[in-house]
């Protein structure tokens, strides 16, 4: 990836009467798949979304797409397409008159047809219902689909599944990502949801009192530990696994973290495969699993009487101590980083420190998606 | 009995001043009232203030008013004349000018409240689809506000109609240029002439009547679907 496809943002705003809450921020952000931007409500994150739009008049506003200067043009002449939150489709309009009022202004003939984003999204049996006879999820299906519609240089989204409920939220989430496949164009999503940047995003901002903390691959940020992402509870790291083969009298699939089989043929070590349940996935496609911090435990010696299937072996580069009774220990297994949140107790008792062997046992493996290449 | 020829001219004029006056209110009424909803100044509500002013002044004290505007002397009246060669006092011109001043109230504040209740957030959404301020007053405002729209179109025009203060003052009687339905209605009284009389009144009646139940049938019968 160039850095002229690359976009390149930098806003400065002020909001309140004696700009009690100002954003600043330079960042440079990936020209393709989703940016997630991430922080705690109130930290600026649907500002500078807006600011990207020009729904907010910045007092500065930088923003380069590929080499184009779109940061000074009105909104109407940006070509970002923006979903809401609230979903905000046209109510004396149907499904179908709203794709159109996109489609009529689309702003290239580059874009996705009408029958194309109608499948994507699948909503061609609500095409000629009313906005107010949809669900919450069905609604913000059209609101992407509308969005999409007149081909913009990026798509904006700003937490848009906030306004949905948790059982529509996973179709959504299925679209979504089957369309960084289809859709050439990045995508900026905005959420404080850590779960869904975990299924969605390939690179992460992380924001607070409108500043930039960090950025960089979400895989790499999920496991850092200078970050607050690593201290909530939830926290989780996220893996890319190579499907090795499956294993059909157990109904399980047997994954393998390094890149790919030696080139002699020989199986990478059991030592850094994960087992999950049966997947669809063909041998050789890459899945991204994710593995939550307190379901990882640490041994120095591979247990052998144990129920749990997935123990990696891997070696400590770096250990951060979280409250008084806990601690987080970082270990690296092929490359990739798994996180064991552990208490302190455990932390003195094995001795654990830097460049230490250790085996990590893994209780649970969530699946976020079958296709990633 | 029927309507005398003068009387059908009267009712013309009539229908025509009120026609012109209707859609000079919604052209004027529209930007004003757009703005009187979202303005947030102060002066904001002066000028609400001043549009409503027909509304409570007697008609007669806004037709003095402009009969002094209308005068030659004036800024008004003198710059009418000199851009058309025609005074503005006791002329159809002069008629529009006073009815568009007494009906705008009508207008602008169903207009206002329709506006207000508009979800200012559908034009940010238009906005990013790079529909601009017409495409989006055509193909949103208007369509989603057209009760409000239908309300002001309809009482400016009846409120027209019926003017009969101002015009005195402004217009005089003459007929075919000044003498409306209700200067006629007056005349008929004044010769004693109650017969005719009735046919000017009950027609304005039954016609006012009319337009006040098809507007109430409308937000009615929408107000019960949404």
């Amino acid at each position: 990836m160039g850095v002229e496809n690359k976009i390149q943002l930098a806003v400065e705003h002020s909001l309140g009467r004696d700009a009690e809450f100002s954003l600043r921020l330079n960042v440079l952000l990936p020209g393709r798949g989703i940016t997630a931007i991430y922080g705690p409500s109130g930290c600026g994150k649907t500002t500078l979304l807006r600011c990207m739009a020009g729904l907010e008049h910045a007092e500065h506003c930088r923003l380069t797409i590929g080499d184009i200067e779109i940061g000074g043009l009105p909104v109407t002449q940006r070509q970002l397409g923006y979903v809401f939150q609230e979903n905000r489709l046209f109510p004396h309009l149907n499904v179908e008159e709203n794709l159109d009022f996109a489609f009529k202004r689309r702003f290239s003939d580059n874009g996705p047809s009408k029958q194309q984003v109608i499948a994507w999204l699948d909503i061609e049996n609500l095409l000629a219902r009313k906005p107010n006879q949809l669900s919450g999820g069905q609604k913000q299906r059209v609101a992407i689909a509308r969005a999409l519609l007149t081909a913009p240089r990026c798509l904006l989204l700003d937490e848009p599944l906030a306004g949905v409920d948790s059982k529509a939220r996973h179709p959504i989430l299925r679209h979504l990502e089957a369309l960084v496949d289809q859709l050439n164009i990045p995508m900026v999503y905005v959420s404080h949801n850590l779960d869904e940047i975990s299924r969605l995003a390939d690179h992460l901002i992380v924001m607070d009192q409108g500043r930039l903390i960090a950025d960089g691959p979400l895989l790499e940020m999920l496991s850092r530990l200078d970050l607050d992402l690593t201290r909530q509870e939830n926290a989780a790291v996220v893996l890319n696994a190579e499907v090795l083969n499956h294993d059909d009298h157990y109904s399980l699939t047997q994954l393998s973290l390094g890149s790919s089989l030696n080139s002699d043929g020989a199986a990478s070590s059991v030592e850094t495969q994960l087992v999950v349940g049966r997947l669809a996935a063909a041998p050789g496609n890459t899945v991204r699993v994710r593995i939550p911090c307190r379901d990882v435990s640490i041994a120095l010696e591979r247990p052998s009487q144990s129920s749990i299937l997935n123990i990696l072996s891997g070696v400590i580069v770096g250990i951060e101590r979280v409250d008084g009774a806990r601690a987080i220990v970082k270990a690296d297994v092929q490359g990739q980083s798994v996180l064991a949140r552990i208490t302190r107790k455990s932390l003195e008792h094995l001795a654990l420190e830097t460049g230490k062997h250790v085996y990590l046992q893994i209780k649970t493996v969530a699946l976020l998606s079958e296709t990633l290449d | 009995m029927s309507l005398l020829p003068s009387d059908i001219t009267a009712l013309w004029l009539t229908l025509q001043l009120a026609a012109v006056t209707t859609v000079i209110l919604m052209v004027v009424g529209a930007p004003l009232a757009w703005w009187l909803s979202r303005s947030e100044s102060r002066f904001a509500s002066v000028i609400e203030a001043t549009v409503a002013l027909p509304l409570i002044l007697p008609p007669t004290v806004i037709g003095f008013y402009l009969l002094m505007a209308f005068s030659p002397d004036n800024f008004l009246g003198g710059s009418w004349l000199a851009l058309t060669g025609q005074s503005l006092a006791f002329t159809f011109s002069g008629l529009v000018v006073g009815s568009v001043i007494y009906s705008l109230p009508f207008v602008v504040q169903p207009l206002q409240s329709g506006f207000q209740h508009f979800d200012h957030k559908l034009l940010e959404a238009a906005e990013t689809m790079g529909a601009g301020t017409l495409d989006r007053f055509l193909n949103l405002i208007i369509p989603l506000t057209r009760r409000a729209f239908a309300t002001a179109a309809l009482l400016g025009f009846a409120h027209t109609m019926g003017e009969f203060g101002v015009v005195l003052m402004i217009g005089g009687n003459i007929p075919g240029e000044t003498q409306v339905l209700s200067i006629a209605l007056y005349d008929h009284v004044e010769a004693l002439d109650y017969g005719r009389a009735h046919w000017l009144a009950g027609g304005l009646l039954a016609f006012s009547f009319a337009l006040l139940i098809l507007l109430y049938g409308f937000n009615r019968n929408k107000g019960l679907k949404s």
